[in-house]
């Protein structure tokens, strides 16, 4: 709880500050909110937010489960063919110059306005990190472990599911973490290249209304739901790699 | 009729020659072990020892000669090589496992060693959490239940205080009362390899330079002891 404590001390002062900054100099609502007018926004929207981050949470999670098992399953591929990491690497890190958002349009084009191309989008912006770090884990395995393992009879599928795998564990969940900040602003963009419900979907009807405050709730929404991600994949980690934080 | 006068032999290493990178590290290399022998190899560091334990491993391969292991082998490295995320007894079942052993009979065989050779109570534990001495011990019974004939240890305690070290010693002394195997250890320490082995072979130059038979009690002090550590400390110079 107390290293809780200086990050929610800073981010109260900083809100304290923007409220007295705004009234102070007579912004407008519609031009920059103050918290406080966020706050009634969420006040006087709950039922279209909670509707709206029902639909979005959906997106994250089954995208983001997408995004873990399609990434693990190629990574395993990578690591036992030679040839396969030969050809596709070099080919996954260029595709990383490839700007997401763009695809996003053309995804709504194949996919249709259904939940798939969010799911796609979400998928394939955290794909990228969990594949590289399971790769770089399972490269990292120390190699007298394996000699180890040689020596006690362990053949190559052994020297996987006892050593390489669980080895490979902490840098597969550093990438998941790193993936999961990104998953709400996939869905988002997903949302924005088409739909008509979630809170992507909230925050572009809202522009056009000049409904700021909004826009500013659906932020801290997407926020939560980042934060809320990224500690479920943390204390899936402490439970299932216990030995690292021994 | 045949008359068995020949003893069984545990390994056999004959003619053994191997180059790395350019370096003849061990050339024309001869030993026999007999069977339930226990062979000491010392040496100066980069005098192939490790080199001549990773062929009888089959982790390498010779450019000549002929290497021979009864009932297989199974290396112990120098560092204890446990797994973080295993427990103690599960480290120790791990060829049991990988021979496709199933996990309970391995553990019940496992905890059964355990039990003759000290370690009860430990078996919960995390490597993290034994010591050092602790470590190597189940490093050790992890290579007793290979099921080999044939134990290669590489300098198994060379990363342990003085203290420490005698006490494994003695422990090992006793492990392999009770549980003889034919063994090669390979360490730079003349004293460890008297008190463990019942040969000693000097590897110098690629090959065995010269054998002594340890016909001493293991007893440090002792002048006999001492006299044989001066010769062999002699040989390697």
């Amino acid at each position: 709880m107390r290293r809780w404590l200086p990050p929610l001390a800073l981010l109260a002062a900083a809100a304290g500050i923007w409220e007295l900054v705004v009234r102070a100099a007579h912004v407008p609502d519609y031009e920059f909110p103050a918290p406080s007018a966020v706050a009634r926004a969420f006040a006087d929207d709950s039922g279209l937010l909670a509707r709206a981050t029902a639909v979005t949470v959906r997106e994250v999670v089954l995208g983001y489960v997408i995004a873990v098992v399609a990434a693990l399953a190629l990574a395993v591929v990578i690591h036992w063919s030679a040839a396969v990491r030969r050809a596709l690497l070099p080919i996954l890190v260029a595709s990383q110059t490839v700007p997401t958002v763009v695809l996003a349009p053309v995804l709504a084009i194949l996919l249709g306005f259904g939940i798939g191309p969010k799911l796609a989008v979400v998928a394939i912006v955290c794909f990228f990190p969990i594949v590289v770090n399971a790769v770089d884990g399972f490269r990292a395995t120390d190699p007298d472990l394996v000699r180890m393992m040689r020596t006690l009879d362990g053949g190559r599928r052994a020297v996987f599911t006892r050593v390489e795998w669980p080895g490979a564990l902490p840098a597969i969940f550093s990438g998941a973490r790193v993936a999961a900040t990104y998953a709400a602003v996939g869905a988002v963009f997903g949302e924005w290249a088409g739909s008509s419900s979630g809170l992507g979907f909230v925050m572009l009807q809202a522009q056009p209304e000049l409904d700021t405050a909004r826009i500013f709730a659906c932020v801290v929404v997407l926020s939560l739901l980042a934060l809320a991600l990224y500690g479920l994949v943390t204390l899936a980690e402490r439970l299932l790699v216990p030995w690292s934080h021994a | 009729m045949q008359v068995a006068t020949q003893q069984e032999s545990g390994v056999v290493v004959d003619g053994v020659r191997r180059v790395l990178g350019g370096r003849v590290v061990l050339d024309e290399l001869d030993l026999v072990v007999p069977l339930h022998g226990r062979l000491g190899v010392v040496g100066r560091s980069g005098s192939g020892k490790s080199t001549l334990l990773g062929l009888v491993a089959g982790l390498d391969v010779a450019d000549a000669g002929v290497i021979s292991v009864a009932g297989g082998s199974a290396l112990m490295p120098q560092k204890d090589c446990l797994l973080p995320w295993r427990s103690a007894l599960d480290n120790a079942c791990l060829a049991l496992e990988n021979r496709g052993v199933d996990r309970r009979a391995a553990r019940r065989r496992a905890a059964d060693l355990f039990a003759r050779v000290g370690l009860a109570g430990t078996e919960q534990l995390r490597p993290s959490e034994l010591s050092g001495g602790m470590r190597q011990r189940v490093a050790f019974v992890r290579t007793l239940l290979a099921d080999k004939e044939v134990l290669l240890l590489d300098e198994p305690f060379g990363a342990l205080d003085a203290i420490t070290r005698g006490e494994l010693q003695e422990w090992l002394r006793e492990t392999l009362a009770d549980e003889p195997r034919t063994v090669v250890l390979v360490t730079h320490d003349v004293e460890e390899a008297i008190v463990l082995c019942d040969e000693v072979a000097v590897l110098a130059g690629g090959r065995i330079v010269a054998s002594f038979a340890v016909d001493v009690e293991p007893v440090r002090t002792d002048a006999a002891f001492v006299e044989l550590r001066e010769r062999v400390l002699e040989a390697i110079a």
